[in-house]
């Protein structure tokens, strides 16, 4: 082989890169990890305005659905499927129930890395004292 | 034909992916055996390959070039696009890698009113470089897949990629871009009379599979949304060779990774080794100094030579006595006879 070392060296960075999620998981990346969002206490039996397994694939485009009909045509009511109404708002409908976001929501969003805009706007809690 | 042939490896490939996961029910095979499989041959093929164009001597340098060569002091040397050292050779072979500038340098003959005109044309440099670089963001962007917790450079990549914050989940400009730019190379190929009877299945295969590659992404991200929590747990799984097949996976989420594995497998035996050929180059990663530098050839046989001075030391007294010319006068013999 020519130029062996420049060669060996070039490959040597090629490997490195390709399998860098292996080193990182093997140097402090946790492994067989699975977020497990916990719902806050109290919620046990209750429904969700539509059925877990639409809220778990779709709620962001439930969120979204909302957001533009709330803001663009003031229609403010959410019928779930059984015929219970709901408002349609993030802070006065989906976190009475689901108060601790940083155990129900984040688990999840940050495990896949996803960064939703919502509190951009919304506050997590409301403030102690104001309405 | 050769487009026809390429569509149905390709569709065929993915059929087998929904037949094996879809029907079959095949999870760990499609979701660990495979994929080990294609990343070992990905990265020893990719090795065995350059190994094997290193061990080719280069005896000689045969740099392509397009600029003054170094040569008379008061004319000015062009320093990378015809370098004459290491340096200018490193930042050539970065231009070519980073900018593609061989393909800007790209030109177009037509006929207009009788004569011969010459234009730039970046179509081509355009379509490739934006292919590549979306291509490159949106591995990284799947890197939020592969280690956890995810870097801070992953998603930055995600919040620039999805800057206009359009639509849920945010579009991402790179999967608008790299079907737009695979769509103009594709029908480049078909559309223009010599590139269509130059391009083989080779050259049609690669881009329906990484068409079909970013489109059943598109569709797992924006339309099919299945369970990213398994995923990125299968994921950790490889990467932490501790694989595990969580329940509930999308069976497009199989035909997505299985068409990846392709595209890994496929890697080494194709042109898209160019990613590492790019590197290897004689013609691209060789200082332009032939002039300058002696460059002996590795593989010259050892030839025994006899030089005329050392012709002429062995017969010297012969050829004297004989009467030919002489270079070096022998010695006069003896030297107490000269008085």
């Amino acid at each position: 082989m020519y130029d062996s070392g420049k060669v060996i060296t070039g490959l040597l960075a090629f490997a490195v890169l390709v399998t860098l999620p292996f080193w990182y998981t093997a140097a402090g990346g946790k492994g067989g990890f699975r977020p497990e969002p916990k719902l806050a206490p109290g919620l046990e039996g209750k429904k969700c305005v539509e059925s877990k397994a639409f809220m778990r694939a779709s709620h962001m485009d439930l969120l979204n659905l909302w957001r533009d009909e709330v803001v663009r045509q003031d229609l403010r009511v959410h019928f779930s499927p059984d015929g219970r109404a709901f408002e349609k708002s993030l802070t006065n409908t989906c976190l009475k129930c689901h108060s601790n976001t940083g155990e129900f929501c984040d688990r999840c969003h940050n495990y896949v890395g996803v960064q939703p805009y919502c509190w951009d706007c919304h506050m997590e809690k409301k403030l102690k004292g104001a309405e | 034909m050769r487009v026809l042939v390429s569509l149905i490896a390709v569709l065929a490939l993915a059929f087998i992916a929904y037949l094996g996961v879809g029907i079959g029910h095949a999870d760990t095979l499609f979701g660990v055996v495979i994929p080990y499989l294609a990343l070992a041959i990905f990265l020893f093929g990719i090795i065995y390959r350059v190994v094997t164009w290193a061990r080719v001597p280069v005896p000689f340098r045969i740099p392509t070039t397009c600029g003054q060569q170094k040569c008379l002091e008061w004319i000015k040397p062009s320093r990378f696009e015809n370098p004459y050292n290491n340096f200018g050779v490193i930042i050539r072979v970065a231009m070519e890698v980073l900018f593609f500038r061989s393909l800007f340098r790209n030109v177009k003959s037509e006929i207009k009113q009788g004569k011969v005109v010459y234009g730039h044309t970046k179509w081509l440099w355009l379509a490739g470089l934006a292919f590549h670089y979306s291509f490159l963001v949106i591995i990284i962007r799947h890197l939020r897949f592969f280690v956890e917790p995810v870097p801070i450079f992953v998603k930055w990549a995600e919040s620039l990629d999805g800057f206009f914050q359009v639509g849920i989940p945010i579009l991402m400009l790179t999967d608008v871009v790299i079907l737009a730019a695979l769509t103009y190379l594709f029908l480049r190929r078909v559309l223009i009379p010599q590139l269509r009877y130059i391009s083989l299945p080779a050259d049609y295969f690669p881009l329906f599979l990484i068409g079909a590659i970013a489109t059943t992404g598109i569709l797992l991200r924006y339309f099919f949304k299945t369970d990213l929590i398994g995923i990125k747990e299968l994921a950790l799984g490889l990467v932490s060779l501790k694989p595990v097949v969580p329940k509930g996976i999308h069976w497009l989420f199989f035909m997505h990774f299985f068409l990846v594995c392709c595209l890994f497998t496929y890697f080494p035996f194709s042109k898209l080794l160019h990613m590492a050929g790019i590197f290897m180059s004689p013609t691209r990663n060789l200082a332009n100094n032939n002039r300058a530098v002696r460059h002996i050839n590795p593989w010259n046989p050892k030839v025994e030579v006899h030089t005329y001075q050392e012709y002429e030391d062995e017969f010297r007294e012969k050829m004297v006595a004989a009467g030919i010319p002489v270079e070096k006068q022998p010695e006069p013999q003896g030297q107490g006879t000269k008085e």
